[in-house]
This record gives structure tokens, sequence and C-alpha cells, in this order.
């Protein structure tokens, strides 16, 4: 067998990959193309791992290990059938949860391969290039964050652990000086492999042992205290965390598709994490440091010029104004997906548009659980991606609009954010709902949004509240609509 | 600095600058699935982890070495699986699967019966 050559398509199975997985992206840019451009990047990944089978496979004398392709094979099937099990049975609002779990275990492997790597190196007694340290450590301590950090922004947003910020006195101590110890370690095993201090083999083992634990408690104490409208915006970070940890891995393994993927990644995960963050108008700091919404920060801005009283309407008022008008607006938001009231809203929709009336729905860059989630419900409800409309293409179309309906939407609807300077939320971009000729607010309770503060557009004139659960309110419009 | 890890480190700098300059130009509406869609292409570290199981020649190392395969074989198929399922729903309403002229007009006869027994 020529071995040269068969390395050579091996390595240009690689450069193919990262060709494919780098055209899947750029497919995603548009709802067109984006379906198309996953099964592209899941060619790339077939065609990699293909690559690196044979490559096993063909090494002189085979596999050092015995059990190799028992591992390999038995691996695969389990984890991938656990895979394609969730994936399958999952119902889409539980999903950001379910992309969160992904990355948990995508971070864990990465930080598995550096942990096992450097034991290997450590073990064969052979000095070990300081490349190989730096990128190992930092696969460790950055996978184990994202593992960790992830499984309990995963548990926080499947409501397994309290969604609400959690803190405790000294927390943001004990998460700086995790933080410092696992720098402290990951510096002690550096200097030692570039030779600067001595150290035995095992005490370096050890540090890698106390960096692996202090990283997971810091991925841990790192998330606690952030409150669940913000883990979108975690998720992201970790989810390029991730990358990052997998290009690292690349590092220890000498493997260019692993860097390539990796940094694609770790990029993709920053732009979105930095876009989610503008669009919420928050920074990442602030997000990170925690204690967000809990109240007693905003409490003295709130309220400010608040004063006036709520007009509450029945379903039947709000079905004649809507079965009366020429164009209306729907707002979704959060609520609408807790309530997962997704077909209703497009059942309501097509009654009206049978009526003639014009319908659009008004998508916030953060209206749902993630970024995009709220397209994701509505097309999951059949809604045509056509009729949704981005926040800066239907601002405009506000002031034309005889009734815009908010279902579930709060903090990206208040006025404030224009109006207030001293509002928490003030520069926020938001959606112009107080424009619209007549507005009608689908809401459980007059309890402020996630930022916690009063919304005085409920106090507008022009405004109608309609109490209750946003799926049982959007099913008795139906029927009001029905009997117009 | 060796030549390999030079040329390491160009491929991941260059690719950073690649993945800054696709990601931002996809729209906010995209950005869920786009967000999955990466993190199944991070599960490229299952290739890192085949590699280790290869090699791994003591029990520790198998068990490390099986846990990783299996992390990151989930992290595959799970992301792209998912992934997919997010954007077949992203269709406008009669291109739901390209379709030939007749198979389109039974669905929209079918759909007009379904909708008409629901409204009976």
């Amino acid at each position: 067998m020529d071995t040269p050559v068969l390395v050579t398509l091996i390595r240009l199975a690689y450069i193919v990959a990262a060709v494919l997985f780098v055209v899947g992206l750029h497919r995603m840019n548009s709802p067109a193309t984006a379906r198309n451009g996953n099964v592209i990047s899941a060619v790339g990944m077939a065609i990699a791992v293909a690559a690196a089978g044979v490559d096993i496979a063909t090494r002189p004398g085979g596999p050092e290990n015995r059990l190799a392709w028992p591992i390999i094979g038995l691996g695969v099937v389990i984890g991938g059938g656990l895979g394609l099990y969730t994936a399958r049975v999952v119902k889409m609002t539980a999903m950001p949860q379910l992309v969160s779990l992904f990355n948990a275990v995508g971070g864990g492997a990465a930080a598995l391969v550096a942990v096992d790597e450097y034991i290997n190196l450590t073990q064969h007694g052979d000095a070990i290039p300081l490349q190989a340290s730096v990128a190992t450590v930092l696969g460790v301590v950055i996978g184990c964050v994202t593992f960790s950090g992830s499984l309990v922004a995963s548990g926080k947003l499947q409501g397994l652990v309290p969604g609400r910020p959690i803190t405790f006195a000294g927390s943001q101590l004990v998460t700086a000086g995790l933080a410092f110890a696992a720098l402290a370690f990951t510096a002690l095993i550096i200097l030692a492999d570039a030779g600067v201090i001595g150290l035995p083999g095992a005490l370096t083992l050890l540090f890698l042992a106390l960096i692996v634990v202090a990283a997971l408690t810091f991925g841990v104490t790192m998330v606690l205290p952030i409150g669940g409208a913000d883990m979108p915006v975690v998720i992201s970070l970790l989810n390029s965390f991730t990358g990052t940890a997998a290009a690292m891995a690349g590092f220890v393994i000498n493997n260019p598709v692993l860097i390539i993927a990796g940094a694609l990644v770790g990029a993709a995960g920053a732009i979105l994490t930095k876009l989610m963050a503008d669009a919420m108008n928050r920074s990442i700091l602030s997000i990170l440091v925690g204690g967000f919404g809990t109240g007693d920060a905003t409490a003295g801005a709130a309220g400010a010029g608040a004063t006036g009283s709520v007009r509450e309407v029945t379903a039947d008022d709000v079905a004649i104004q809507l079965a009366y008008a020429q164009s209306v607006i729907i707002v979704p938001g959060y609520g609408l997906a807790v309530a997962q009231a997704q077909h209703n809203v497009r059942e309501l929709a097509e009654l009206l548009e049978e009526r003639g009336v014009d319908v659009k729905y008004a998508i916030h860059p953060v209206a749902g659980r993630m970024p995009g989630h709220m397209n994701v419900l509505l097309a999951e409800a059949n809604v045509p991606y056509p009729q949704l409309k981005e926040m800066e293409e239907v601002n405009p179309e506000f002031p034309r609009a005889d009734v815009a309906l908010v279902v579930g939407a709060n903090d990206v609807t208040n006025p404030a954010a224009r109006t207030n300077p001293s509002s928490p939320i003030y520069g926020m971009p938001i959606l112009n709902v107080d424009e619209a000729k007549n507005v009608v607010v689908i809401k459980r309770s007059m309890r402020p949004g996630y930022a916690g503060i009063d919304n005085e557009l409920y106090l507008d004139p022009k405004t109608g509240m309609l109490f209750g659960d946003a799926k049982d309110a959007l099913a008795g419009l139906i029927n009001a609509v029905k009997a117009v | 600095m060796d030549e390999t890890l030079l040329s390491a480190l160009t491929v991941f700098v260059l690719a950073i600058l690649v993945g800054f300059e696709v990601i931002s130009k996809v729209p906010a509406t995209l950005h869920t699935p786009l967000m999955s869609g990466a993190n199944s292409i991070h599960g490229i570290v299952l290739v890192g982890a085949m590699f280790i199981a290869a090699v791994a020649d003591d029990p520790l190392s198998q068990v490390l070495s099986f846990v990783a395969v299996v992390f990151a074989a989930m992290n595959v198929v799970g992301g792209y699986v998912v992934t997919d399922r997010m954007l077949q729903m992203f269709r406008r309403r009669d291109t739901a699967r390209p379709a030939t002229a007749t198979e389109r007009g039974t669905a929209a006869t079918a759909a007009g019966t379904t909708a008409g027994s629901t409204r009976a």
C-alpha cells in the first residue's frame, strides 16, 4: 500500500470537509438555502469522520489499541442513538435547552480528548512540547467550563434549576477564586513543561485534576447567578467556548480539520453572542455579572411618570376591532412561547386574512427564548415566513396599522426605551407598538417583565388589556372572531 | 516555534476570520438555527475522540476515550438532526417541498377539505 498517497488523500479530505463547513454556514444566510446548507455541513462532517476512520485503519499494524474499533463503534452507536432520539422527540419549545445539552457534551468531549492526550504524553516520559501543554490545559479549562455551564443553562431553561438568578453571600468571590485557581494551576503546568520550574510528572497530573475540578465548579457558579431570560446569550457564549475548546484539542492532536471547524464555531458563537447582547441593550459583561431582573436594582427608576388607569377589554370587543381592521400587526413574545400558543396565533391570523385583513408579525430580535426562536415557533405553526417582519422593517408600518396585537411581549414594546433616559432599558431597540392606532395586549397579569419595570404602554388610553394565558385568550378571540 | 505549530496557528487565525465574515451576514431570523448548526460543527471533536481511542492502551484512556466518543457522537448526530428539524419549518405555505403541479393541486384540495371540515 502506498501510504504517502493515502496520507495525502486523507489530508485533502480534511480540506474538503473544512470547505463544506464554510459553504454550509454561508448557505444558512437565507431561509431558502439554509436547510441545504445544514446538509452540506453534515456531508463535510461525514467526510471528516470517514477520513479519520481510514487514517486509523490503515496505520501500519492497525490501531495500537485492540479495543479501538469496539470503543469507536459502540460509542458512535450509543452517542449517535441518544442524539438522534432526543433530537427527534424534542418539542420545538424545549429546543433551546437541547441545543445547550448538545453543547455541553461537545465541550465535555473536547475536555476529555485534551485530558487523555496529556496523560499519554506524561506517561511516555518524553519532554512535553510547550504548544501541547498550552493547548491541553486551555482545552481542559474551556471544555470543563462549557460542560458544567451548559448543563446548568439547560437545567434552568428546562426548569430543573430555578430560572431566577441564584446568588449567595460572597458568590462572586467564590467564582473569581475558582477562576484564579484554574488559571494559577494552568500557569504552573505550563511553566513546569517549559522547564522553568521543576515538578515531578505525578504532580502535574494532580494539578491537571485540580484544574478540571476548578473549571467544572466555575462553570456552575458562573451560570447560576444569571437569570433565565439571559440564558440565550450565555448558551451562545458557551457555544463559542466549545468551538475554541475543539480547536485547542486540534492543536493537541495536531489535526487541521479540528482547528478549522473549532475556530469557525468560536468566531460564529462570538458574533452571535454580541448580536444578542446588543439586541437586549446589555453588555456581555453585565450579563455575566448576573443578578439582573431581581427587581431591587431597578426599583428606583421604575414608574417615573407612569400614572393613569388600565383599560381592560373583553374578547368580544377585541374580536370586533380585529375583524373590521384593515391592517393588524401581531407582536409575539416570550409569553406566547411559554404558553405554546403559536398554533392559536396562526389560526387567528388566518381567520382574519379570510376576512381580508392584512396581517403581519413583528418579530423583535430577542423575542422568545433565543434570538430567532420566535421565527422557528411560528414556522412550526406553518406561518409563511414572508409574513414575519423584522424590527427595522416593521417599525415604519405601525402608524398605519389599525391594531397592534401584543401577545406575551413586554419589555420589547416599552416606549420608555425611547423616551425615558432614566429607565434601565433606555436605548434598547424596541417595536414601536405605541404608534399603532389601537393596541391590544394579551397578558396574564400586570406583573412587570424581565427588566422588572412598569410598561407605560399599558396605561396609554388607546391600549386595551386582555388578561389571560396567551393560549386561552387566543382561543377565546378565535371563537369571538368566528361569531362576528 | 516549529513549522507545524506555525502553520497550525496560521490556519487557526484564518479560520476565525472566515467565521466572522460568514456569520456576520446571517439575518436574525436564522440565529437560532445557526447557533444549532454551529453547535453541530464543533462535534468535529469526534475525530479527536477517535484518534485518542486508537492509541488508548490502558483502561483509564479507554474509558476516557469511550466517553469522549459517546459525547461527541451525540453532539454531531443530535445537532444536525435538530437543526434540520428547525430549518424544515422555514418554508413558504405553498412550497413545503418540491412538488409537481399535480401534487400541489392535490395538496391544496386536501388542505381545503380539512379546513372546510374544521369550520363545518
